[in-house]
């Protein structure tokens, strides 16, 4: 039986009279890549928000690695990794010392931060610039050395906001085998994007429009129930129709 | 006639050289795209060309204007849309466009033809606070403020940037009405599908300009022999199309991978049939390979490639 690392059931979120999550229904599968778009306030933050154990639902329920978020958030958020463009490492510090900062807090032992740094920095063929602030790299290396640190405590999960706005197109491709290697290892991967060229890259997509999830399949099979050229035109149409 | 014209135009912050010797002509009526990634310089260059920042070496001019010593009558006559949120949060929608027209000496009415398309969406809103509007509606409100005042030469920096891809196509409908009122505009992105939609670009990266032409001169430019490649295991059809005999670079494309072959006297009849070939090979099913022609995206992996 295939396994469900993330499950929701109505989950909903209300702020005031706005609901800005409207009983969202679905699951996701271990080792996923699973792509959840959605226009600009459609609710996508919001739902990332409770999926992460940062606010509570208003209702339904959500289960992450096994764990209800709702009962549960400090299980989950040990079972989870997070990475964004808005906030990933500390620029001030150097890519040594993120990685250290990082281990440290998921409570990681000394030594196998030690190993951990070696692996990583050989990986991205960041070793000679260990030392250096992380503030002074591309951004391009900044991402991957973000989500390298994310999947450093051997997270079930990764959450990808928006990973690759702003990179150029080579190190957004380099980012997308890293994505790749990681879901074929057995993660699970959740991932925001605005590019449709990324939503091809994804197993599962689903579309949230105004609170609501209005599809979710493959990318393919989603071509063709909305007559679809490519993602981009699945988007616009199911963006436009609720206008 | 040049509208913007730019020489050697350098600055560094420190020891990083945000713009580099970068030179560049802009003519008058022309929609002139900036394309490159974050880092690339693109604002730097910006704020110089907006009089904000001072060159440490080069000049420019905008409209006959030099960009340090004319920067009063220069902020006169342009538009600049920071990529940033600029406008008052606390002011509504009508307050933020009244206080613009306030600054610039104009009235609303004057030249309320220009901005009437995109105001009128705006219009049910107007009486809310900028900063409790949408992404898309933000910036539609920002840039009816920078056009208030009728500028010849318009800046815009990353408009697209947080902005769903519904409201970016609307937004690019809305320039090329804007160019057929004879403004110049200079607008940069980091998405390579906006390229097509300007008449000239200048692909940036690192403080360089590493091409400039029309997006159809830029992909003509593109050397080596292009396909587009599909399987049911796309992440193992890229390593294993890397590994192929004549393979250039091999990226993932939408749904598709392109390959690039160096140049060779076969047919490209004879090279699909050698990929296809190739991947029976390698076990992979359901199979497509057929020639493309080379976007703009292609051709900037392409000189990143050559760059570094």
């Amino acid at each position: 039986m295939v396994q469900s690392v993330i499950a929701t059931d109505h989950l909903t979120k209300s702020f005031g009279a706005f609901t800005a999550v409207n009983a969202i229904t679905f699951s996701v599968q271990t080792g996923e890549i699973f792509g959840f778009l959605g226009a600009n306030g459609a609710g996508k933050t919001t739902a990332l928000k409770m999926l992460t154990g940062l606010i509570t639902p208003t209702s339904g329920t959500a289960t992450v690695a096994g764990f209800d978020v709702w009962k549960q958030p400090e299980q989950v958020k040990r079972r989870i990794g997070y990475m964004s463009q808005k906030f990933s490492l500390y620029e001030d510090l150097t890519v040594r010392e993120n990685i250290r900062l990082y281990g440290g807090i998921y409570g990681l032992k000394m030594s196998e931060i030690k190993a951990k740094t070696t692996d990583l920095l050989q990986k991205l063929e960041l070793e000679s610039e260990a030392n250096k602030l992380v503030g002074a790299l591309p951004l391009g290396w900044k991402q991957k050395l973000a989500f390298s640190v994310a999947l450093l405590h051997e997270p079930k999960i990764v959450f990808l906001d928006e990973p690759t706005s702003g990179v150029d197109p080579l190190a957004r491709r380099q980012f997308w085998e890293l994505i790749y290697e990681a879901a074929a290892s057995g993660v699970t991967l959740m991932v925001t994007t605005h590019y449709m060229d990324e939503a091809e890259y994804c197993d599962r997509v689903s579309i949230m429009v105004d609170g609501k999830i209005e599809a979710l399949d493959t990318p393919r099979a989603l071509k063709v129930t909305f007559q679809a050229e490519n993602m981009d035109e699945v988007f616009r149409k199911l963006a436009r129709n609720q206008l | 006639m040049f509208e913007i014209q730019v020489h050697n135009l350098s600055k560094s912050y420190g020891p990083v050289h945000a713009v580099q010797d970068i030179t560049f002509d802009v003519q008058a009526g022309e929609v002139f795209g900036l394309i490159g990634p974050d880092g690339a310089g693109k604002t730097t260059l910006f704020r110089m060309l907006t009089s904000l920042v001072l060159p440490d070496t080069g000049s420019a001019t905008v409209a006959s204007l030099d960009v340090v010593r004319d920067y009063k009558q220069l902020r006169q006559i342009i538009g600049y849309m920071p990529g940033r949120f600029s406008l008052y949060q606390d002011l509504s929608v009508e307050e933020n466009l009244g206080f613009f027209a306030n600054v610039f000496g104009v009235r609303i009415r004057e030249n309320y033809d220009l901005i009437r398309d995109i105001y009128v969406q705006l219009e049910p809103f107007k009486d809310r606070r900028a900063g409790a509007l949408s992404g898309g509606m933000k910036q539609k409100l920002a840039l009816c403020c920078a056009l208030i005042h009728r500028p010849r030469v318009l800046f815009l920096d990353e408009p697209g940037t947080g902005v769903d891809p519904v409201s970016r196509k609307e937004f690019w409908d809305m320039l090329r009405r804007l160019r057929e009122a004879g403004i110049t505009i200079l607008v940069s992105t980091p998405n390579m599908d906006e390229a097509e939609l300007c008449d000239r670009i200048g692909l940036m990266q690192q403080g360089q300009i590493m091409a400039i032409d029309t997006p159809k001169g830029i992909t003509a430019g593109f050397r080596h022999p292009l396909f587009a490649v599909r399987s049911d295991e796309m992440y193992r059809l890229i390593q294993d199309l890397r590994g192929l005999e004549g393979a250039a670079s091999c990226h993932a494309f939408g749904e598709y991978a392109h390959l690039s072959l160096h140049t060779s006297a076969a047919t490209p009849d004879r090279q699909v049939g050698a990929i296809h070939e190739f991947l029976v090979s390698m076990n992979h099913r359901n199979i497509e390979v057929r020639p493309v022609v080379a976007t703009v995206e292609d051709c900037f992996i392409e000189l990143i490639a050559q760059h570094t």
